[in-house]
């Protein structure tokens, strides 16, 4: 079941400070494909996820080595040249927590755009309409799209969240715990969500629910502190891992 | 003892400091009001200029004058006090050249009226050659209001979560947009605040502006900024804290009771400046919640 390859991590190394938080990981990352990390609190997972938008150049003090190709172009993502708002634009994020702009729903849902420069309000209206649709939200704040993003219930913020991601339509879509401050309802809309979206975004999930990745990825990589363990088809991974660590944080014998 | 009684002692100590003060303060508000009640009533005081005689003197050309400088005093603190303020807690860095930088502008606020007019005198008057004028005057007390709303921008910035800035940066916003379309909007209210607070504490000031060369007697009013901005800003000026100096200056009782009313009438300025600070800051509060 391999496809293209849309991102390939290379040796890539991590640094806060002295702290080196991730070792010569690599990795690739499959076209339209809902890819899952796991791991215990710390291993590095989120620090992962935050490499390939480069959101760590917001701290001082970070660094990195190694390569991350985002395909088909096959530009470095962490290479010393690159643009990080480039690869913002290309590539999306949400959070763990859901974190709306106090502006109006539309406003949250145009914002990507109006920066990319799109200000015909008829673009907007329809990109925005379709954001929402795609993220599952419409039918509910469609009467309401003035009003604000925090009249919302959290799992509705997370839904805009996803809108506003999707809404600049990215290659690429990052979720750091999305579901971990939401209640089992809205998690398992989120979750129906991912697998409805990866037909038109490739997806990657850091997640500390095992049975999330389970359910809903394609690929599953195992971290364990700042190392990746394991990599393979999520069935494999959760069936039959190569690795002794793999199979006793799987069964729960720690983590 | 046991710890209830403590506890209505305790209780009790702090009611009575708290009435006392609260006495102390009305007392003195009622005392203004008494005595200038004559004056505070009569529509002629807001609109005479200064005179010889006490029942012919009025505040307009203070007044104006307050208006013109507190204005000016508002325009430099807000075009230098906010961007530094955005500069140091967003992009400025953590270390230690920036903790030196933080600790020095929250004494800055602490440093005597009296020393920041003698740095405009040594500066804005005789060095870059403003005069005594408005100009001076409003740049003086600008001065004193930036630290105030320095640290005011800096708070108010403080309270956006950091996910808000993540989100931003995260859908590809410059630092230019993230400041412009949500760091400002989002902290307006506590700035403005700050702001009003600084203003209703430079508004009384008079130490920096005497020793700048305000004048007592002033019976002209400045040419209106609109037609003649130049003008304005190098007029000479009077101010109500001075004026009212002036009055309690000399001997003649009238007068006394012309200052009291002119107390009485800042009080009320900073009293609803106050007040409005209040206001929008709940406004803004119930707008901007996360």
């Amino acid at each position: 079941m391999e496809g293209n390859l849309k991102l390939k991590v290379e040796n890539l190394d991590f640094y806060y400070g002295s702290f080196h938080a991730l070792k010569k990981i690599n990795m690739p990352i499959y076209e339209k494909k809902v890819t899952a990390v796991i791991g215990p609190s710390g291993c590095g997972k989120s620090t992962l996820l935050r490499c390939f938008n480069r959101m760590h150049d917001l701290y001082p003090g970070t660094r990195y080595e190694g390569a991350i190709y985002l395909y088909p172009d096959g530009i470095n993502i962490v290479g010393k040249g690159i643009d990080p708002l480039y690869i913002r634009m290309r590539i999306g994020m949400v959070f763990q927590k859901p974190n709306p702009f106090p502006k109006s729903i539309f406003e949250n849902v145009a914002y990507g755009l109006r920066i990319k420069g799109i200000n015909n309000s008829k673009v907007l209206a329809e990109r925005v309409e379709k954001a929402l649709k795609d993220a599952a939200l419409w039918e509910e704040v469609k009467d309401r799209l003035n009003e604000n993003a925090y009249s919302l219930s959290g799992g509705q913020q997370q839904r805009l969240c996803i809108a506003r991601a999707i809404a600049v339509e990215p290659e690429v879509l990052l979720f750091d715990e999305p579901t971990s401050a939401l209640d089992p309802i809205s998690t398992a809309r989120i979750e129906d969500l991912i697998v409805e979206l990866k037909d038109k975004v490739t997806i990657v999930i850091v997640t500390h629910n095992m049975q999330q990745a389970a359910r809903i990825s394609d690929y599953t990589a195992f971290m364990y502190l700042g190392e990746l363990i394991e990599f393979g088809p999520t069935e494999k991974i959760f069936t039959n891992p190569d690795k002794k660590l793999t199979e006793d944080y799987i069964t729960g014998r720690f983590g | 003892m046991d710890y209830k009684r403590k506890e209505r002692i305790f209780e009790w100590a702090s009611i009575i400091a708290l009435v006392f003060v609260l006495i102390f303060l009305f007392s003195i508000a009622l005392k203004l009001f008494i005595d200038g009640l004559h004056r505070i009533f009569d529509l002629s005081f807001y609109t005479s200029y200064p005179s010889r005689f006490p029942e012919k003197a009025g505040i307009l050309s203070a007044l104006v004058g307050t208006l013109y400088v507190m204005a000016g005093a508002i325009f430099w603190s807000i075009i230098l006090g906010v961007p530094a303020g955005i500069y140091l807690e967003e992009f400025g860095g953590k270390g230690k050249v920036a903790r030196i930088i933080e600790a020095n502008i929250t004494n800055l606020s602490a440093v005597p009226s009296i020393i920041y007019g003698l740095l405009a005198l040594g500066i804005f008057v005789y060095r870059f050659k403003f005069g005594e004028s408005i100009l001076t005057a409003g740049l003086t007390l600008g001065l004193l209001m930036l630290p105030v709303i320095v640290v005011a921008t800096r708070e108010s910035l403080r309270r956006i979560p950091r996910a808000i800035r993540e989100g931003a940066y995260a859908l590809g916003a410059t630092n230019y947009e993230l400041v412009f379309h949500h760091l400002l909007p989002y902290s307006i209210g506590g700035i403005l605040t700050g702001v009003i607070i600084a203003v209703s504490r430079a508004i009384g000031e008079t130490a920096p502006l005497l020793t700048i060369g305000a004048l007592t007697f002033i019976a002209f009013l400045p040419p209106p900024p609109w037609e003649d901005l130049i003008g304005m800003l190098k007029s000479p000026f009077t101010v109500l804290p001075i004026q009212i100096f002036n009055w309690v200056s000399r001997p003649q009782e009238a007068f006394h009771k012309n200052a009291a009313a002119g107390g009485f009438v800042l009080l009320v300025v900073c009293l609803l400046l106050n007040s409005l600070s209040y206001y929008i800051r709940y406004k803004v509060r119930k707008k901007y919640q996360w």
